[in-house]
């Protein structure tokens, strides 16, 4: 493409969940005509069935478009798209990093969000050019000039010439573009400096290996070149280099500074391609890599087990298999004496954890049991020692325990102020510390509250959603460790402890915890041949017993007429059912009841 | 799979007619359509014609089961058993035939005794007025005791009367009762079955409103049943039925022993030459000529198990060795063993069964030991 640099356009759109990033995007690419329109898909960039259905983006997209400006000139688009999800913050800020500006979408029926702001800062500090937009004036909820104060008032960014838009129709979406050309900064950097490029996504292609996107900053890199990734260290030879264009690979004979592309060199695995990477020439390479580098964190982790115990292979299989695309997500091998063989996994949040369940289910067709989230925990010893435990099984003896530190979280809750008090209900039942609240406006508020993340992990999006019917946004970073109190809750069916119903607790939220998921065991364990009490225990007091009832009339009792058909099919769905059981002693718990204690309703 | 026995089969007759639906019977019958009965006479006639041919093996056993069998009168009757005779020989043969206790049976039992008929079964289901009347049944306990007369002045002795357990209005006396009418008519067999409530039946439509006893009540009556009619000298040989010793039925057993056999008729199922099939539930069907339904190979391990299972002779290391060739798997010898301390089972050196307690949980309970879950295994069955 032979167009100047002064005419490259590399941006974002950053928003709040559902304000309208995607549909935007999508009117976007119709106005380069970069999609046929019969291949036009609502929301195109977000590929991944979870993401249209979720309405989220999860991996970031970028995709180059050319635009034919007003002034006859014309324009290279680089539009990446950002995740807009708090567990991929670091992704963000990256992608953040390769562009020059970024439009903000504010919903006019919504306002801002706890996202939209927690993102605009991000693009602040990356020193971005912010273009405010209004999106959804078509509903008749809009109140367009409330919103632009709003944008004005909260972000502290002037937003007289916020173009009022509506994606879904159109709707001055040409405004937008005008915009972009005139607004957003042209890329610096020098073509001919060493070579400077950060890597702000990368995935897997199974014929090319792992393929970077990425943004050069200073200096060109073309097939042939000799690459190396100056945090990994990996040296490769450069393949193939080019453009994402919207629905195809363009190739290039080269990548200079202030494009946006995708590399490739034989890389067989995503991690030697990490994000936050800079990549240099091994025969020429930059003295500092580009700031901001950080290798990423699981703070969540949970242990994920196939619910057919043979298909530990398969399961085994699929992780590998989304970790190629997904350098975040880490496992290992672990053994639980009631579930058998699986993976301890680790996660970057809780949406990042229920994006991989759902993919190993439904892209790897696997039949899944997962045990209860935890956070890492920091405990001191009596013998002076420090560990960290991120599973219940490893907890020590409470008497060797001489201190415990729990994760703690920063939290921003925005909200309608008629929920303000339901919030607070909500986090001081979460052990939450309340630190402030402003007024956004005079109907809505931001709270901020300092929660454990042990808290936020269950179910605390649902019971947030719930309480507030879903007016409440909320958002989180982790903050530090503090001091607690904590027990490990046990879990007794006939009177053999099940390790994967194990948690890690607060000891004031110990007993009602158990109330509950005794209770909800109960109801989910089928009667038996023989009574089954269900015992929860801390320190081996039992605090909580329910008891499942012996079944006691279980026959078909006519089977004559030689028609034994129904008895075999019973038969066969026994032994069938028996797949999606676990055995604990002589118990048997059907997978059903290793989930439900995962989602106890208040 | 186990080897086919090649053995005497049993032939299985399905009449498919009856006066009037009994509301807790889903057995395939059709009401009023007594003018088809010639048709299908000669229907059962030809088939068992063809299938002799096909088959070529002798029959020990004849069982005409419905439906209401007596409603198809003696000379009908007779034709089928005289048919049955030529094709299958019958040498030595029990030849039983159903009959609702509630008409006029004498020269009926004349008929069918004069054709070879050696044994009956009756539809008692209850001595209990009351009972007989919620239970949707005609006939009074004087029919029955009118109807085993008959069938004994025709020459016929061993003679069955079934009773239902856990039927409304029911107790544990009116229960014994019952039991005593049966031993007091000193028949020498009994089967007594738990009422299931059936999908496409008058009682399922209206499950809502009966007042059936519950579970628990359901269970003690059936346990009563059991030790009561031991203490009458009737032994438990299979979960619903009891006999003085020799009186067992020789054709049920084939069912239970995962024997072969030949079953015609609509809705009857057969098992031959180790393939399962049935004729659909429809007379029409049935009189067309339509090819039965295959219910593809019979015999696995787990389908004898299950069956012999019902029996209390149970499951034994003879029976396994001699029809797979090795004795009860360890797996479910040691899940048998398990359930021995809770009284469900009862094991000795050669085998296992089930107890009355047993017998009463027998769906779950045969899973349970044909199926027993590992323990975790201690070491990783893969390289992880």
């Amino acid at each position: 493409m032979n167009i100047p640099r002064k005419n490259i356009r590399n941006f974002c759109i950053i928003a709040h969940i559902d304000h309208g990033k995607s549909t935007l995007a999508d009117r976007i690419l119709e106005l380069t005509d970069s999609v046929p329109l019969r291949e036009m898909e609502d929301q195109i960039l977000d590929n991944m069935d979870l993401e249209r259905e979720h309405g989220i983006t999860i991996k970031s997209h970028a995709v180059t478009l050319l635009y034919h400006a007003e002034n006859g000139q014309d324009y290279i688009f680089n539009l990446i798209d950002t995740p807009g999800h708090v567990d991929f913050n670091y992704e963000v800020s990256r992608s953040l990093a390769a562009c020059e500006g970024a439009v903000l979408v504010v919903d006019a029926t919504q306002g801002i969000e706890a996202q939209t702001l927690a993102n605009t800062y991000l693009a602040v500090d990356a020193g971005l050019e912010i273009l405010p937009v209004i999106n959804k004036i078509d509903l008749p909820s809009a109140q367009p000039e409330k919103v632009r104060k709003e944008i004005e008032d909260v972000i502290g960014i002037p937003a007289d010439e916020a173009p009022c838009i509506s994606a879904k129709l159109g709707t001055n979406v040409g405004e937008v573009m005008e915009q972009i050309v005139k607004d957003v900064p042209p890329p610096k950097g020098d073509g001919n400096a060493p070579l400077k490029a950060l890597i702000f996504d990368s995935y897997y292609d199974s014929y090319k290996g792992a393929v970077a996107h990425i943004r050069v900053f200073d200096g060109t890199v073309k097939p042939g070149d000799v690459i190396r990734m100056m945090s990994a260290g990996g040296e490769f030879t450069v393949v193939d280099c080019g453009y994402m264009r919207a629905t195809k690979f363009e190739p290039a004979e080269c990548l200079s500074a202030g494009d946006v592309g995708v590399i490739s060199a034989s890389i067989k695995d995503v991690r030697e391609a990490r994000v936050g990477d800079t990549i240099t020439l091994a025969a020429n390479p930059a003295k500092k890599a580009l700031p901001g580098y950080r290798p990423a964190q699981p703070m969540v982790f949970c242990g994920i087990y196939p619910a057919d115990g043979a298909k530990y292979p398969e399961l085994k299989d699929a992780l590998e298999k989304l970790q190629l695309n997904d350098a975040a997500l880490s496992f290992e091998p672990e053994t639980s004496a009631a579930l058998g063989f699986g993976f301890r996994c680790g996660f970057l949040g809780l949406l990042h954890m229920e994006v991989v369940q759902e993919r190993l289910e439904r892209e790897y067709s696997l039949d899944l049991i997962t045990t209860a989230p935890s956070v890492i925990y920091h405990l001191k010893l009596t013998d002076g020692t420090s560990i960290e435990i991120d599973n219940p099984t490893n907890y020590p003896d409470p008497s060797k325990i001489a201190e415990a530190e729990e994760p703690i979280a920063n939290a921003h809750i925005y909200t309608p102020k008629d929920y303000i008090g339901a919030i607070m209900d909500l986090c001081q039942e979460r052990r939450g510390t309340f630190i402030d609240m402003d007024y956004l406006d005079t109907d809505r508020v931001d709270i901020h509250y300092e929660l454990p993340l042990n808290e936020i992990i269950y179910d605390f999006f649902d019971a947030l959603k719930s309480r507030t019917r879903g007016y409440a946004s909320f958002d989180y970073e982790l903050s530090g460790y503090k001091k607690s109190s904590l027990v490990k809750l046990d879990i007794l069916i006939n009177s053999e402890p099940v390790d994967a119903l194990s948690f890690i607790i607060h000891s004031d939220k110990a007993y009602p915890r158990a109330r509950r998921m005794v209770q909800k065991l109960k109801e989910k364990i089928p009667r038996q041949l023989f009574e089954i009490p269900i015992q929860a225990c801390v320190g081996g007091r039992i605090i909580a017993r329910e008891t499942v009832k012996a079944l006691r009339k279980d026959v078909l009792a006519k089977c004559y007429g030689g028609d034994i058909s129904r008895k075999k099919k019973l038969l066969e769905k026994q032994k069938e059912g028996k797949k999606r059981m676990r055995q604990i002693g002589s118990v048997e718990i059907p997978k059903d009841a290793f989930l439900s204690v995962l989602k106890l309703d208040e | 799979m186990g080897k086919s026995s090649s053995g005497p089969i049993g032939l299985y007759i399905h009449v498919p007619f009856c006066r009037s639906k009994c509301p807790y019977c889903d057995f395939f019958s059709l009401c009023g359509a007594e003018n088809l009965m010639d048709d299908y006479t000669g229907c059962i006639i030809n088939q068992i014609n063809f299938f002799s041919e096909k088959i070529h093996r002798p029959a020990d056993t004849l069982y005409f089961g419905g439906g209401t069998p007596s409603l198809l009168g003696g000379r009908r009757i007779a034709r089928i058993t005289e048919a049955a005779r030529r094709a299958f020989g019958l040498n030595g043969a029990e030849i039983t035939v159903e009959a609702n206790p509630g008409s006029e049976l004498s020269g009926f039992m004349e008929e069918v005794h004069a054709a070879g008929v050696n044994r009956i079964s009756l539809g008692l289901q209850s001595a209990n007025v009351e009972e007989l009347r919620l239970l949707g049944r005609s006939h009074t306990p004087c029919d029955a005791t009118r109807a085993v007369q008959s069938a004994r002045k025709a020459g016929i002795e061993n003679i069955s009367l079934d009773l239902m357990l856990a039927v409304q209005g029911q107790n544990k006396a009116s229960l014994i009762n019952s039991m005593d009418f049966c031993a007091g008519l000193g028949v020498p067999h009994i089967s007594a079955y738990i009422l299931t409530l059936e999908p496409r039946t008058v009682y399922w439509k209206n499950r809502k409103s009966l007042r059936l006893p519950d579970e628990e009540a359901s269970a003690g009556l059936y346990l009563t049943t059991c030790n009561e009619l031991e203490k009458r000298g009737y032994h438990q040989y299979e979960i619903s039925n009891f006999a003085k010793a020799g009186f067992e039925s020789s054709h049920n057993l084939k069912y239970w022993h995962c024997e072969e056999y030949l079953g015609l008729g609509p809705s009857a199922h057969s098992y031959i030459n180790g393939r399962r099939f049935h004729f659909e539930s429809s007379l029409q069907k049935f009189l067309h000529g339509s090819a039965p339904v295959q219910d593809g190979e019979g015999g696995s391990f787990d389908e004898f198990a299950m069956l012999r299972l019902r029996l209390a002779e149970g499951l034994t290391d003879s029976a396994c060795r001699e029809r797979f060739g090795m004795p009860i798997p360890g797996r479910i010898r040691r899940a048998a063993k398990f359930y021995e301390s809770c009284g469900l089972t009862s094991c000795w050196s050669g085998g296992f069964r089930f107890t009355p307690h047993g017998f009463l949980l027998s769906n779950t309970l045969t899973a349970e030991v044909l199926f027993a879950l590992p323990k975790t295994p201690s070491s990783a069955p893969y390289n992880t």
